[in-house]
């Protein structure tokens, strides 16, 4: 395969958050800062390539934005947003259809509501596996988004506070977010959530403690605000839950206003991977604190430069054809 | 009570009392031709009371399903009427088909083919993670399934 190597990137597939090293985001990052600064370098790497986007379960965001960085780098892009467009809904299995979609494309994108679904699929394809989400799971590439929001946009590196608030149970941005900052250097986390809602144990017990990093599990938002220098917020994911009357008691357990902002630092990053639904209210958009549709711009951006470090393409001046 | 010696063939000993048929079933030797003995609630030294199974004529037996069930057992395979090798059990760092995933939300559930597999993540909790899901299974004494 010719193509640039990114740092033993090219070729492989992204299914968990820790699946590259520091050092292989790190590329990355260096990667999606070159095409934020010269987009005009990569508006055409991908041309002749087609990106397949497997979306087993609806996304607006997540779809829109791997199509819109492929388009953004020349490539095509095919797919299907829903299961009942796909012949899975004919009882076909997953196994089948991504081997299929397989020989069709250079590239996949997967989003299932299946836990483990993007390993399954992995292990029966040759080109590179973009995981979109896999039920509660994993969410690699918002993961991806975060902390390429905290590279560009936290000035302050020595030692981050970080307070991940809302559903920490079911949130699968928040596993895979804990899975991969539990790796930087001098980190604290808050972890913010009615006790419904905990993070699960397999985190906690199995990553936070075994990389010895320090948190703190807590109710109460206003009582942590003034420590943090990250806030993330997340959403009470309607679709998660097995009980309605579950959803509606805990929905608003955690809402931002200006009035709880107030005793946050000058300094803080207020983040969410997006849809809110009441959890940020209006008010807080104007706050130069509020950076989660920036952070949605960042988004498409480092699934840009996944997509060239995968498939190893190559800027016009770096290319060795005639 | 006395159970001859076998010639060839392997003794799984010292299993936990009432481990026995567990065994029997989960290795499937009840479905071999070869000759088999299970003895039950038998005399020993070191623990009270144990079960074992002699299986004459085999001398492969799955040792990670046999450390999940019961890891305090030995395995000692004979020749000619000799003890050649003792094997002690431990739990087996990875294993397939034997545990089943109980997250509803797991791929394993619905998709078809795909085989269960387990790895050890903590070994003195008897701890053990999906594959696929990483939903954690914490292995009760009395049996895989707790």
């Amino acid at each position: 395969m010719n193509g640039k190597i990114y740092g033993g990137l090219m070729g492989r597939s992204y299914i968990e958050p820790g699946d590259f090293t520091m050092e292989e985001m790190n590329v990355l990052f260096e990667l999606g800062e070159s095409i934020q600064k010269n987009p005009t370098w990569y508006s055409d790497v991908a041309k002749g390539f087609i990106m397949g986007t497997l979306f087993f379960e609806p996304s607006t965001r997540t779809r829109l934005s791997f199509e819109a960085a492929m388009l953004r780098l020349g490539g095509q892009v095919v797919g299907f947003s829903e299961q009942g467009s796909s012949s899975v809904a004919k009882g076909e299995s997953l196994a089948d259809t991504v081997r299929t979609v397989s020989g069709y494309t250079d590239i996949l994108v997967m989003r299932h509501p299946k836990e483990g679904s993007a390993k399954v699929a992995w292990k029966e394809i040759q080109i590179p596996l973009i995981n979109g989400g896999d039920g509660g799971h994993h969410h690699p590439t918002q993961t991806l988004t975060d902390l390429f929001t905290i590279h560009c946009e936290v000035k302050k590196k020595d030692k981050m506070v970080i307070g991940i608030c809302g559903d920490l149970k079911f949130g699968r941005t928040v596993h895979s977010l804990l899975k991969v900052i539990s790796l930087y250097p001098r980190v604290e986390i808050h972890l913010i959530s009615p006790p419904e809602l905990k993070t699960p144990e397999y985190i906690t017990r199995h990553i936070l403690e075994k990389r010895k990093v320090p948190y703190f599990e807590t109710e109460q938002l206003e009582e942590s605000l003034p420590q943090l220098d990250i806030l993330y917020m997340t959403r009470v994911q309607r679709e998660r839950f097995f009980n309605e009357a579950d959803y509606l008691r805990l929905k608003d357990s955690y809402i931002l206003d200006p009035e709880k902002l107030k005793r946050g630092k000058k300094d803080l990053v207020v983040l969410h991977p997006l849809p809110r639904v009441n959890e940020i209210s209006k008010e807080v958009d104007s706050d130069p604190r509020a950076l989660y549709f920036k952070q949605a711009k960042y988004g498409m951006i480092i699934r840009m430069a996944l997509i060239v470090g995968l498939l190893g393409l190559e800027k016009k001046e770096e290319r060795h054809d005639s | 009570m006395i159970v001859d010696s076998i010639r060839n063939g392997i003794v799984i000993d010292h299993l936990t009392k009432g481990k026995g048929m567990e065994v029997l079933s989960l290795l499937n030797i009840g479905d071999l031709e070869h000759s088999v003995a299970l003895i039950m609630n038998a005399h020993s030294n070191k623990y009270g009371r144990k079960d074992l199974v002699k299986i004459e004529n085999m001398m492969d037996v799955d040792l990670a399903v046999l450390g999940l069930v019961d890891p305090r057992a030995t395995v000692v395979y004979i020749r000619e009427g000799v003890v050649v090798e003792k094997k002690t059990l431990t739990l087996p760092t990875k294993v397939m088909g034997v545990i089943q995933c109980k997250n509803p939300r797991c791929i394993t559930t619905t998709e078809r083919d795909v085989p269960q597999i387990f790895r050890l993540v903590n070994e003195e909790q008897r701890c053990y993670q999906c594959e696929y899901c990483d939903d954690l299974r914490i292995l009760k004494g009395d049996g895989i399934y707790g």
